[in-house]
């Protein structure tokens, strides 16, 4: 079988390492004025950390701002509203922290998150989120590819899918103590899509440490499917044969697939998904396939029927 | 209390939301997603407007204070007034004049649509607002065509549960208003008899 690479992303989308590394200090000096200026409370854990640029899976289009990226997030765990979590997730405890890895795995392992951090190098990914709300963003986040910690476990021949389980701890999400969703919150992937180099363990943003409303102290990103899938605040990682169930799967089945990968020509039940705003632009914009990441992963579904499993 | 006061007071009260959002829109206070916020926030309005206007008929047969009535019209001219600013809201900055997209959107998404009926039902009700309306349809047919105000709030309220994705908190407690509301007219309708 001749397996053809990826052009990754196109060329033109391409930046010249040096240029990349000198905005990226420039943001980052102006996220953290921005920080110290917009958000006095932002939790003391707001620590630098060192990453190398991937420019090869980074996009060029200009990131959110920290503000919208720190004040504007759907995490039940911490309230409905958008701006619930800024607000109630100031005092959430993220140490100590392990995360445990386990099922089908030869290396079951509990993880100190600190050691798990500086385990795999970090790097610097800037990547298009998409909610299935219909509204988007760009965002540099920090992390490591999900596949490096993977490989690491050695995932045994039963192991076809990983599921994420995040924290049920209602005494420090108030969010829990209602029945909003079945908690905790868990997600799922197919193993070849959490081998995917795309598909990444965040732990910072804007060159430093998550924000606790941002899913610290470490989370998932998969940026071709919907901003849901990318569970926050992790503490299993599970391999098994069988395809887990996932939060907003058991809340509303008929509306949220297993996949939920970005497809504008599948509609949500109740709100059309061709289009979408950017977050700080007024005029909506195509959604693409994938995200804009058909490149990378669209051999993932190949022959498989988009529309049946959403 | 003298109702001309109480009626300027209530005038200025229900231009609050308005001078708000003008105030923030100015101050980039309105957060990450503006025109969602500007889109909830006159939604609410309209749905407390209609709430509101739908309390004077109780309030006054159990205060006796029938000066009351003097107020209703003007709570339901803001009502339609804010409903207007949802609307235009929706096809002016979240669609862009995309009628296509406008039209899939009212016949493809059943919050939409009843959202859509409730807004063309309150149209007739504000055209026939005037004095000079009210005796050229005669008090009896006035009052039947003006009934629509309770299928306009429970469409009101019903686009409300379906458009939240999960926490229903918020569109119950209106359904639980309404119920009490309507519930009251029923009750006294029978005590009535
Ligand atoms: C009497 C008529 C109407 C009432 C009482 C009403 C009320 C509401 C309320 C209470 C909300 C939710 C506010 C919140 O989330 O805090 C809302 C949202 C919304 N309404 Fe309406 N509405 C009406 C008519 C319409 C019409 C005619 C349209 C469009 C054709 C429309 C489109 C929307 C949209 C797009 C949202 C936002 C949904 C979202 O953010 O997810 N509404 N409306």
């Amino acid at each position: 079988m001749l397996i053809r690479r990826p052009h990754d992303i196109a060329s033109s989308e391409i930046t010249p390492e040096a240029i990349y590394r000198q905005r990226r200090l420039f943001m980052q000096a102006g996220a953290t004025l921005a920080a110290a200026a917009l958000m006095p409370n932002v939790s003391e854990a707001n620590v630098r950390l060192s990453a190398a640029a991937n420019a090869r899976y980074s996009t060029t289009e200009p990131p959110t701002s920290y503000k919208d990226v720190t004040t504007y997030n759907n995490y039940y765990e911490f309230g409905t509203g958008k701006s619930d979590p800024a607000e109630n997730a100031q005092q959430f405890k993220t140490r100590p922290w392990t995360v445990s890895i386990e099922g089908e795995v030869k290396h079951p392992k509990v993880w100190d998150i600190d050691a798990l951090t500086k385990a795999f190098p970090l790097e610097d990914r800037i990547y298009r989120l998409r909610c299935v709300e219909g509204w988007s963003m760009v965002i540099p986040w920090v992390g490591f590819p999900l596949a490096s910690l993977i490989k690491q476990a050695e995932p045994t021949g039963n192991a076809k899918y990983v599921e994420f389980i995040t924290l049920h701890d209602p005494a420090q999400m108030a969010g829990q103590r209602r029945g909003v969703l079945d908690w905790p919150y868990t997600e799922g992937l197919r193993l070849d899509e959490a081998m995917n180099p795309l598909t990444l363990m965040a732990v910072g943003l804007y060159g430093q440490t998550l924000p606790n409303q941002n899913g610290a102290p470490i989370r998932l990103v998969v940026p071709w499917k919907y901003g849901f899938k990318s569970a926050k605040a992790i503490v299993r990682i599970r391999f098994t044969d069988k395809q887990p169930r996932t939060a907003w799967g058991r809340a509303a089945p008929s509306e949220y697939g297993f996949y939920s990968n970005v497809n504008p020509t599948v509609d949500h039940p109740r709100w059309s998904q061709a289009r979408e705003r950017r977050i700080g632009e007024f005029f909506k914009r195509d959604t693409q396939m994938f995200n804009g990441y058909g490149e990378q992963v669209a051999q993932l579904y190949r022959g498989m029927d988009l529309r049946e499993d959403f | 209390m003298n109702i001309n006061r109480l009626k300027a007071a209530l005038f200025l009260l229900a231009l609050y939301p308005l001078a708000r959002l003008l105030v923030l829109a100015f101050s980039d206070g309105l957060g990450a997603n503006p025109i969602e916020f500007i889109t909830r926030s006159t939604g609410t309005w309209t749905l407390v407007g209609l709430m509101l206007t739908l309390t004077v008929t109780p309030l006054r047969k159990i205060t006796g204070w029938h000066q009351l009535l003097r107020i209703r019209r003007m709570l339901g001219l803001f009502s339609f007034f804010y409903a207007s600013l949802h609307f235009i809201t929706y096809i002016w900055l979240d669609q862009f004049f995309d009628f296509s997209a406008i039209l899939h959107d009212i016949y493809k998404r059943p919050f939409i649509t009843v959202g859509f009926v409730a807004f063309l039902l309150l149209i007739p009700l504000a055209l026939t607002s005037s004095n000079a309306m009210i005796r050229r349809l005669g008090a009896l047919r006035w009052q039947k065509l003006h009934k629509l105000v309770y299928l306009i709030a429970i469409l009101g309220v019903l686009h409300y549960i379906w458009l939240v994705k999960k926490d229903l908190t918020q569109p119950l407690i209106y359904a639980t208003v309404l119920t009490l509301l309507l519930g009251w007219r029923v009750w006294n309708a029978q005590k009535v008899k």
